[in-house]
């Protein structure tokens, strides 16, 4: 594999093979001494064009600990700013040789566009309201290690369906493992078509009770202001997940960052059901896993430039 | 100048057609199949072309030889009534890097087209008669093939103030649009629609609610459901064309419907049709060859607007071109420089070239498929002017030449020799199509010709 653009893109075989081997870098992470020399020598670029505290954390955190070099470029303050083109920073940091770009924009395809314009392999971490594929395999990685295998398991995916990357890779990804899915919310905010994707629709939480799990969305304030909804009362009042709703045998996932008291009340964000914290952890094992699958593949072209081989991986072997 | 002598522009003032001067041509296209669907000519004659008129149809191998005359052998080729495009977008004046008058004719009579039609929406807009003036003068020294220049409909495109129509009308304007915004007041659209009463010339509509597209980049189904883009709904064309169908009919009003794009617009205008209203209507080669599902790929040339919807909107599309309902053919040849498309697909430009390509992607999924008959094609290809008071070319003795000659077998991958527009977001490039414009003659001059077509001279 060179490139993570999208979970469309991704067969339950290859997927498979990255959260197996994010279980031995979750092993790994349990030691002392959390950093292994996988990638030593190699060059990381996070290039962000939207604010971000988890994703380019965990991805900075993840290269880190496999030992590579990492430069991260935000919006603020660059060159982007200063009205450069997406496909001219892109040749500038090409220029360092990197051996992965990770990016995050806010517009749909800039991930595919980057890696038509570089050698280095491309990970989106969010691209518009598109995908954001490495969230998904990381709520993939939390469910199977609380829950085993996904298969035969009915996942409803609550709120903001619209405007969220995030609802769009899980749908995807939680199918692609055998999950049926429900996709749910004001009618406003789900957009005309989903159903293609492979989804059931509702628009109450009626028929809530039937999920062995609910991925909550995190509701944008501002969606007032173009009539999606009236009020955030009346969103909460419909459509928060709270104790009343959720039921002791249903697991509380969330991407993050939660607006408390929107789309969840305060107690299920503490609640031992909620997977909330747990998805952060996987957020640092599962990328560590996908930089080492596309950093360190089998398919991987031989280095350029009289550059050092790759170290042999010592360690993050799946069992 | 004009098409044919009886193909009046109608203008009170300038005639509505420019291009420069040109030597006109005399030659002979020996045993080509012509087509002329108007006039039911379907047959292999020798067509004689002499001092820019067409002289005579002789039968295969029949017609003399003329001193100087250039000799085509075209056996197997096709030669049919040159096409009008209604609606071109040549950048002048403003944007001249996109394209020009030059490169944008160039284009047109590389597609086979022997007349186009150019929208206002340029930077200034055409709204004034000087502004009219410049870009006349200009196509009078760079144009290769007859243009028409629409104007404004509102001062600066703002959509609030009538420009001065009958001004521009005697001027020289061809008719009026605002084409790349929707007149979005009622109001001011019936204002202008009871100056017509005045003024005279078809008003063109670019059909759009802007609240119902608002952000919008793509057809809202279930590609931009999975994209995750904004999206235009159908309806945003539908309610407007509906609306004004309206008006034109209580104003007793002619207006041209731009750009159709969805089934629930082709029923509108089949109903406004019914009910007496003076309307007409166009669909573009990229709205009947493809379908949202090519914005999987996110690539940004096949941006436009309206965007590419889906399958079933160009099943109408396509019944609608094949009973009458929609009028003609128009490519909304739109250049945009490749640092406008080479962006993530909502940041791109809207827009895409078709000039060089329309017959050939109609010829490539309508006709050679079985879909659409290769004489309905021609004709609705051709008759692009009437809205405007542009009678269609004929091939009969007599006429000025307007042809195209035609490889109807020749399959070439789009965008391979570059092309002629300057700019290059052409949303075939890279297929591989069939059926080549091999030559065009423009208003009696030879405004085109394949550089690999050679051709003999008689001595």
């Amino acid at each position: 594999m060179k490139h993570l653009l999208a979970v469309e893109d991704l067969s339950r075989e290859e997927m498979e093979r990255i959260l197996d081997r994010a279980e031995s870098f979750a092993e790994v992470g349990r030691r002392d001494i959390k950093k292994v020399p996988t990638l030593r020598g190699r060059t990381i670029v996070n290039l962000f064009y939207e604010a971000s505290t988890r994703t380019l954390s965990s991805f900075e955190l993840a290269a880190k600990r496999l030992s590579a070099d990492v430069v991260s470029v935000k919006s603020a303050g660059s060159s982007v700013d200063k009205g450069e083109s997406l496909k001219d920073t892109v040749a500038t940091l090409s220029a360092y040789d990197p051996a992965a770009i990770v990016i995050r924009s806010p517009h749909a395809g800039a991930a595919g566009l980057v890696a038509h314009w570089t050698d280095a392999s491309v990970i989106n971490a969010g691209d518009g309201k598109h995908e954001h594929p490495t969230q998904a395999l990381l709520d993939v990685f939390t469910l199977r290690q609380r829950i085993g295998s996904l298969d035969g398991t009915n996942i409803w995916i609550v709120g903001d369906v619209m405007h969220s990357r995030v609802a769009r890779s899980c749908l995807l990804a939680f199918r692609r493992m055998g999950a049926t899915v429900t996709v749910c919310g004001p009618p406003t905010l789900i957009p005309r078509g989903v159903e293609a994707l492979g989804a059931e629709v509702s628009y109450d939480l009626n028929g809530l009770t039937e999920a062995d799990v609910v991925y909550a969305l995190r509701m944008q304030r501002e969606r007032m202001k173009e009539s999606f909804v009236p009020s955030l009362r009346e969103y909460a009042s419909r459509y928060q997940i709270d104790s009343r709703r959720l039921g002791p045998r249903q697991l509380l996932m969330h991407p993050g960052p939660v607006n408390r008291g929107v789309e969840l009340s305060p107690e299920v964000i503490d609640s031992p059901r909620s997977l909330i914290t747990a998805q952060v952890e996987s957020g640092l094992v599962v990328r560590m896993a996908i930089l080492y699958e596309l950093l360190t593949g089998t398919d991987r072209v031989e280095p350029k430039r009289g550059q050092a081989p790759a170290d042999t991986p010592t360690v993050g072997q799946p069992a | 100048m004009n098409l044919s002598e009886n193909g009046s522009g109608g203008g009170a003032g300038a005639p509505t057609l420019v291009s420069r001067p040109a030597r006109p041509a005399t030659l002979i296209l020996r045993s080509a199949r012509l087509l002329d669907p108007r006039k039911g000519l379907d047959a292999s004659r020798d067509l004689v072309i002499r001092e820019g008129s067409i002289a005579e149809l002789s039968e295969p191998g029949g017609a003399p030889e003329i001193q100087g005359a250039e000799v085509v052998d075209a056996e197997g080729l096709l030669a049919v009534p040159a096409f009008v495009d209604p609606h071109v977008h040549f950048r002048v004046p403003g944007q001249e890097h996109k394209e020009d008058l030059e490169t944008g004719t160039r284009s047109a009579a590389a597609g086979g087209y022997c007349a186009v039609i150019a929208m206002a929406n340029t930077s200034p807009p055409i709204d004034s008669a000087a502004v009219l003036g410049s870009v006349r003068d200009r196509a009078e020294r760079e144009a290769s093939v007859p243009v028409g220049f629409i104007a404004t409909v509102t001062r600066e495109m703002a959509g609030e103030e009538l420009t001065e129509m009958a001004e521009l009308r005697d001027a020289g304007a061809i008719g009026f649009s605002d084409d790349g915004l929707p007149i979005a007041n009622a109001r001011v659209l019936r204002r202008a629609l009871q100056y017509q009463r005045l003024a005279g010339g078809v008003i063109a509509l670019h059909e759009e609610d802007p609240d119902l597209s608002g952000e919008g980049v793509m057809h809202e189904g279930e590609v931009s459901a999975a994209l995750g883009m904004a999206a235009i709904p159908s309806v945003s064309e539908s309610t407007m064309i509906a609306r004004d169908c309206s008006l034109a009919l209580y104003e007793e009003a002619r207006i041209h419907i731009q750009h159709l794009s969805a089934r629930a617009s082709v029923e509108e205008i089949a109903r406004a049709k019914a009910a007496g209203v003076q309307v007409t209507c166009e669909a573009a080669p990229h709205h009947l060859a493809l379908t949202d599902e090519a914005i999987r790929s996110l690539d940004a040339r096949f941006k436009m607007n309206p965007p590419l919807r889906s399958e079933d909107d160009r099943r109408a599309l396509i019944d609608g071109l094949r009973d009458g309902t929609i009028d003609c053919v128009a490519t909304d040849h739109a250049p945009h420089a490749s640092e406008d498309k080479e962006v993530p697909f909502e940041e791109a430009a809207m827009g895409v070239t078709g000039l060089e390509t329309a017959f050939a992607a109609l010829h490539t999924d309508l006709v050679l498929p079985g879909v659409l008959p290769l004489e309905l094609v021609v004709e609705r290809m051709t008759c692009g002017g009437e809205p405007f008071g542009i009678a269609a070319p004929r091939i009969e003795p007599g006429a000025i030449a307007n042809v195209a000659l035609i490889d109807p077998e020749l399959t070439w991958r789009v965008g391979e020799q570059g092309y002629e527009s300057r700019s290059h977001n052409n949303c075939f490039g890279g297929r591989e199509l069939t059926g080549r414009v091999l030559m065009t003659v423009a208003a009696g001059r030879v405004a085109f010709r394949q550089r690999s077509f050679a051709m003999g001279v008689a001595s």
